[in-house]
């Protein structure tokens, strides 16, 4: 029976691509059958965009998402896949577009340069930093705290039941770009990476903090709505210069300020037309994404309504987007 | 082969079945004569049947006997190779069971030799009539041919009207008809029973026991039939083998077991048998004495014994044992009391 | 005769505690001595790991030009993939109208009106639910899953029950299998396959073949052997016998394979989304990283009314008689069913109206935004004092011990409970862990699972003496423990994190809930299942109810209790890695971080492998239970 299997398997296989051996990109799962959201007006091609698990990006896709739908009657998938896993998609077929990429070098040479089945495709507008934040109260109480060389002096401060006798360093999905492990042991720090699991950790650890007086050293970045509800003082860790940060495991200065950018597949690029059009024109500021981005998580919309909101508010600059 | 000067149905010869591994090195050497517990402390192996060597006659129904792990099952098993024999020799109707092909010994099961079990070994998924016609389905057999055969099978074991119902819906007694059924259907020369009836209430199994002799009246097939019943195996056996530890101890008539055990096994076994239901006048009458008087009444040698008293107090004259019409000896009113009371003196004859 | 038999050459007779009692006061007296030395402390970028990290670039680089993945793993996943495309294609071309007609007229010819009509709420249920894309997406993959598995599975199983040498090699794969937490399938499968649906559809299949080879094997073995004599003496071929005597009586066995196959597979399809397998596993990851119980609740719901509507379906299979006819009448309503579910695809939309749904995510992110901030001293209390009073000690101890006297302790345990064998498999299970360089964080989480299980243990034995003593209390509980059953693991972590946060006591929380169930139901069957003379005889010598209970009751059910103990524990293992999803740390977090960043894939892989190791050797710590009813009565004979 297994051997008829194997021989079934094969067979299909064959059919499937010739003679020439099985690739990975051959994969079928790419084409997988129009859900049809409205079964009058036949699709003009289904565009897959990763879902990273931080509400801004989200924001964007949502935003991008509803644009394909409405003005030019494309079927979208938001697949949920972290980060890296996502530039394994575009290999694999189950990813066009990354919407909203954090830097990356590594995986742009390896998948731009090397595998050749991902391309650049122009900025967001938006500028990202990732570093490390306290609440304003404790700055208040403790002026020198922002300064990284006396985060020892304060661990006892940031010690709770999950990181023992060191201070807490709280960090969000694992799958975020990280480089916390090695700053703690680059700068000698008495502190340890507790990982909250999601960026909702982070968010209500840092109201929280901040409106019940607990002490709280967590990962964060900018753009974020949160900013413009919570004040948080960032904590000044070695200043970036070009290529500290070269060796993963010598970093020991803090994150450069990066301009966001969006991926798409090379198969996306090639045969897209103009859903690939509107991905590469799409570019808006950190004011638009927190817009949306705060529609999400406090007003209780989902991402289809927060982008229909938007849409709807901004004319001009989603026009700007379509292709003609 | 099938012209073979024995003209017996059933023939073997120093049949012998070790479990375990290692069974023909045991066969080899010295081992094979170490009673079953040495044996199996030296080897792990056991012995279930161990130089057995007999013949069944066409058309007898021949008995082996023996109390739960005597090898007797085994032995059955061993006549159509259902388990493997270690070593000897079967013949079925003059061919070489042992040496027969996997197709020639589904052609002999198919064919010569059917069985009964214990269990029954009905498949419940089956109607009656499809669990009857079942040798017949993987023969081959159009579907209405073998449920023609069936049908005709179920009214000769009484089982009319039973053909659409499902075995959990008979009785024990009605299943094992159906398993007698479905062994006959197939037409075979020789059957055998493994123990058919031990699963039944006792009214039952006489019942039973009264269909098999009536069967064996009517369709006339060889059949070996295993029990550890002593009182089935006297009551159908016209031979009987008695096995103990996987070997044959005693092989006889009921007479002769009854009368003249061989070892104390099988007269312990038979103790409790009651001697002048199974024994004839032949085992108790003695050569007449001078002073005899031989007008008395006469009664042929195969008289049980039980049904010579009744004759023996109308009369004070010694009964004449009468055989192939000559006289085999005389019996008086004292044999007979002595007999009865357990006092046996012509039983050394025993070894004759 | 006991344990003292050891010292009894000494002349004189130790007290029994004495050698447990001196054993403690060794290895304190070791721990105290040795304490910080010979610590195996972790290291991210340990050799092992970056060796497995190479590996993985590796083959990403030559995945598209090695022989063997170019003509035989990519072929696989190629038609596995096309397998997949085509469950989907046609569960989209049904429909809502179709799906849902054609699966109530299953169910209703499988198990009449009553799983009919559940079979067409349930499918409703996932529009209702506002999950008809992810539901149908689940339920595409789960059937090439199950139907993979079962065209591997019962031949397989079929053969091992017809040959006991086949049973023999086929039980030891088996029995590590199912021990083996789910999480860690998923790392070599993504190396291999790649990820995407294939790869989860393969590692959903090969997490749910187990119980199909099992009880098919089962099913075929238990035949009745005088049946399948029967049919060899009549002079059936082998093949006859096969398909007259041993499929035909080994039916409704079978069609329980079929069952806890689709439960297996419905567990572990959600796992899966974490190697981007589409379904509704995305949906409660999605829910898990935005720490959203509103997302997740519908998810799982969607879960739990699939597996309970194939469930139920299955088992009605399962339980039919097969002589009974199907009726006329059920035959028609099935067929309007399917007819009129076909007849309205062109008529309805393809996917549910987003209308009829409900959406409950507010609503029940508020009801746990009020949990959270009413019971949070509650809440916190439960979690600080478990954390500080047994979780750190205990990690701290383990961490802290010489390597050399833990795995001294695991072998002297193993030894007294389970015998020398196991003890030797432990002690190697443990040295592996700490050449692959995961010594620390397996130490975690042991320390998390020890926890776990003393606390199932605990809840497990009172609710299960409970039950066995008051049959009323069992009544209310038994359909519970059904249905908690019934659940696939993940969905435990909801009220779990709902409650607790991300913390390392929220996977404890979880993986006690999910193993209570059957601890309960073990100890009640092993209570119930001493002999009723026993009890009679001990009530009539004027037991108390709490004699009976400690003297007779509790030590005659020791073998039940044990196996209890032994379920408990791997359960717990695997819902504690699981719990790396939700802040357990250690191994499940490296198995997660090793699928969310490349440079940690080794770690991740490694981690996996290390559950693996633990798995099987808390399985064989315990396992003594299953095999002997007493430790002293070996030693005795």
């Amino acid at each position: 029976m297994k051997i008829r299997l194997l021989a079934g398997i094969l067979v299909l296989g064959l059919s499937a691509v010739g003679c020439g051996g099985a690739t990975v990109d051959t994969s079928t799962t790419s084409s997988a059958p129009a859900a049809g959201s409205s079964a009058s007006a036949e699709p003009a091609g289904t565009v897959k965009i990763a879902i990273n698990p931080w509400v801004g990006y989200e924001a964007s896709a949502h935003v991008v998402a509803y644009l394909l739908r409405n003005e030019l009657g494309y079927n979208v998938e938001l697949p949920e896949i972290k980060e890296q896993l996502s530039w394994e998609g575009f290999e694999t077929g189950d990813v066009d577009v990354i919407i909203e990429n954090w830097g990356h070098p590594d995986l742009k040479e390896q998948f731009i340069e090397q595998k050749k089945v991902a391309v650049e495709a122009g900025s967001t507008g938006n500028k990202g930093v990732i570093g490390w934040y306290i609440p304003k109260w404790m700055a208040d109480e403790h002026p020198d705290i922002t300064d990284s060389k006396n985060l020892n002096k304060y661990a006892d401060l940031f010690k709770t039941s999950e990181s023992g006798d060191k201070g807490q360093l709280l960090f969000g999905d694992p799958s975020y770009v990280s480089n916390e492990e090695a700053l703690i042991k680059n700068l000698k720090l008495n502190y340890k990476v507790v990982v909250g699991g999601s960026e909702a950790a982070l968010i209500k650890s840092a109201q929280q903090a901040q409106a019940q007086k607990k002490p709280l050293l967590f990962y964060f970045w900018d753009p974020h709505w949160l900013f413009s509800q919570t004040e948080l003082i960032r904590v000044n860790l070695p200043p970036y210069t070009e290529g500290c940060d070269a060796d993963p495991k010598k970093v020991a200065c803090d994150y450069p300020e990066m301009d966001l950018d969006k991926i798409v597949s090379k198969k996306f690029a090639d045969t897209g037309g103009k859903a690939y059009e509107l991905v590469k024109n799409f570019n808006w500021t950190n004011e638009d994404q927190n817009a949306v981005a705060d529609d999400m998580t406090n007003k209780g919309m989902s991402g289809e309504e927060a982008a229909k909101k938007w849409v709807e508010a901004n004319t001009a600059k989603w026009q700007a987007w379509i292709p003609k | 082969m099938g012209d073979s000067p024995d003209s017996a149905a059933i023939t073997v010869e120093g049949l012998w079945k070790i479990f375990g591994s290692g069974a023909q090195k045991v066969l080899a050497g010295d081992d094979r004569n170490l009673d079953p517990v040495a044996l199996r402390e030296k080897t792990g192996c056991t012995a279930a049947v161990r130089d057995v060597s007999f013949e069944v006659r066409p058309g007898e129904v021949f008995v082996v006997m023996g109390l739960s792990g005597s090898g007797k099952s085994t032995l059955v098993r061993c006549l159509t190779r259902l388990i493997e024999p270690s070593a000897g020799e079967v013949r079925i109707d003059g061919e070489d069971v042992r040496a027969a092909s996997p197709a020639r010994l589904r052609e002999i099961r198919r064919h010569q030799v059917s069985m009964v079990f214990q269990h029954f070994g009905l498949l419940p998924h089956r109607k009656v009539i499809d669990n009857v016609a079942y040798g017949l389905e993987i023969q081959g057999v159009p579907r209405q041919e073998r449920h023609a055969r069936a049908a005709e099978i179920l009214s000769l074991v009484g089982l009319d009207g039973y053909a659409g119902s499902f075995p959990d819906q008979l009785s024990g007694g009605m299943q094992q008809r159906v398993g007698l059924a479905r062994a006959l259907a197939v037409d075979p020369q020789v059957m055998l029973f493994d123990e058919p009836f031990s699963a039944l209430d006792p009214l039952i199994r006489r019942d039973m026991q009264a269909e098999v002799i009536r069967l064996h009246r009517e369709v006339g097939k060889t059949m070996v039939f295993i029990t550890h019943d002593l009182s089935e195996a006297l009551k159908l056996g016209e031979r009987i083998a008695i096995m103990r530890a996987g070997a044959i101890v005693q092989l006889g008539t009921a007479e002769e077991l009854v009368g003249a055990p061989a070892d104390d096994y099988v007269a312990d076994f038979v103790r409790d048998v009651p001697r002048s239901h199974v024994l004839t006048l032949r085992w108790i009458c003695r050569a007449p004495e001078p002073g005899d008087p031989l007008d008395g009444p006469e009664l042929p040698a195969a008289t049980p014994v039980k049904d010579a008293v009744a004759v023996a107090s109308a009369s004070s004259l010694p009964i004449k044992v009468v055989a192939d019409g000559e006289l085999a000896g005389v019996v008086d009113r004292d044999d007979l009391l002595a007999f009865l009371a357990g006092q046996d003196p012509h039983s050394v004859r025993a070894n004759a | 005769m006991s344990s003292t038999t050891v010292s009894a050459s000494s002349g004189f007779r130790l007290p029994r505690w004495a050698i447990p009692a001196g054993a403690t006061i060794g290895f304190v007296a070791a721990y105290v001595i040795f304490r910080g030395t010979a610590t195996l402390p972790h290291d991210d970028e340990a050799p092992q790991f970056l060796a497995v990290t190479d590996l993985r670039e590796w083959i990403d680089d030559h995945r598209n030009d090695n022989p063997f993945f170019l003509y035989f793993l990519n072929y696989i996943r190629l038609g596995v993939g096309a397998l997949h495309t085509l469950f989907q294609t046609v569960l989209y071309a049904l429909g809502w109208p179709g799906i849902t007609g054609v699966m109530g007229a299953l169910a209703w010819l499988a198990g009449g009106w009553r799983t009919g009509l559940l079979a067409l709420a349930g499918v409703s249920a996932f529009g209702v639910l506002g999950l008809w894309q992810s539901s149908v997406d689940t339920l595409a993959l789960v059937g090439v899953a199950v139907l993979l598995s079962l065209v591997i599975g019962i031949p397989v199983g079929v053969w091992a029950g017809l040959s006991a040498r086949v049973r023999r090699t086929v039980t030891p794969v088996l029995d590590v299998m199912q021990i083996m937490p789910t999480f860690a399938y998923l790392a070599p499968l993504a190396l291999f396959f790649h990820i995407g649906a294939p790869a989860g559809a393969i590692a959903t299949m090969i997490y749910a073949i187990p119980p199909a080879i099992r009880i098919t094997a089962l099913a075929v073995a238990q035949v009745s052997p005088t049946a399948v004599e029967a049919s060899t003496s009549l002079g059936a071929t082998r093949w006859q016998t096969l398909f007259k005597v041993h499929l035909p009586l080994a039916r409704s066995t079978m069609a329980l394979a079929v069952n806890q196959t689709i439960m297996m597979a419905l567990s572990m399809v959600v796992i899966a989304n974490l190697i981007s397998a589409p379904g509704l596993g995305g949906d409660i990851i999605r829910g898990l990283s935005r720490a959203q119980v509103g997302i997740m609740l519908p998810a799982g719901v969607a879960i739990v009314v699939m597996a309970v509507v194939l469930d139920r379906m299955t088992l009605a299979t399962a339980r039919k008689d097969p002589r009974a006819r199907t009726r006329r009448t059920d035959l028609a309503v099935a067929g309007a069913l399917a007819a009129a579910g076909l007849a309205l695809i062109p008529v309805l939309p393809a996917v549910w109206p987003e209308n009829v749904t409900i959406d409950v995510v507010a609503p029940v992110n508020d009801a746990v935004r009020w949990a959270e901030e009413n019971w949070y001293a509650v809440t916190t209390g439960i979690k600080d004092v478990t954390t500080y009073a047994l979780l750190n000690p205990l990690e701290s101890l383990l961490t802290s011990a010489p390597w050399w006297l833990v795995a001294l302790a695991a072998l002297i345990l193993a030894w007294r409970v389970s015998g020398v064998r196991a003890a030797l498999t432990a002690l190697a299970c443990l040295l592996a862990i700490a050449l692959l360089g995961v010594w620390e964080h397996t130490m975690q989480t042991l320390t998390t699972v020890t926890v776990a299980v003393l606390v199932t243990l605990v809840i497990g034995l009172l609710l299960g003496v409970a039950a066995a003593r008051a049959p009323r209390f069992s009544a209310i509980q038994r359909p519970l423990l059904d249905a908690a059953q019934t659940m696939p693991a993940f969905v435990y972590l909801l009220p779990a994190l709902a409650l607790f946060g991300t913390t390392r006591f929220t996977a404890i929380f979880a993986s006690v809930i999910y193993a209570v169930p059957p601890v309960v139901r073990l100890v009640e069957d092993g209570i119930k299942g001493v002999p009723p003379t026993v009890v009679e005889a001990a009530v009539a010598a004027g037991s108390t109810p709490g004699q009976l209970l400690w003297k007779v009751q509790l030590p005659m059910a020791r073998r039940a209790i044990l196996l209890a103990a032994n379920q408990g524990i791997v359960m717990t293992l695997a819902m504690v890695v699981i719990g790396g999803l939700v802040g357990a740390g250690a191994l499940g977090y490296d198995v997660v971080s090793g699928f969310s960043q490349r440079t940690d894939f080794g770690m991740g892989f490694v981690a996996g492998v290390a559950t693996v190791l633990l798995g099987v050797m808390l399985d064989r710590i315990t396992q003594g239970a299953d095999r002997r009813t007493s430790p002293r009565k070996r030693k005795m004979s």
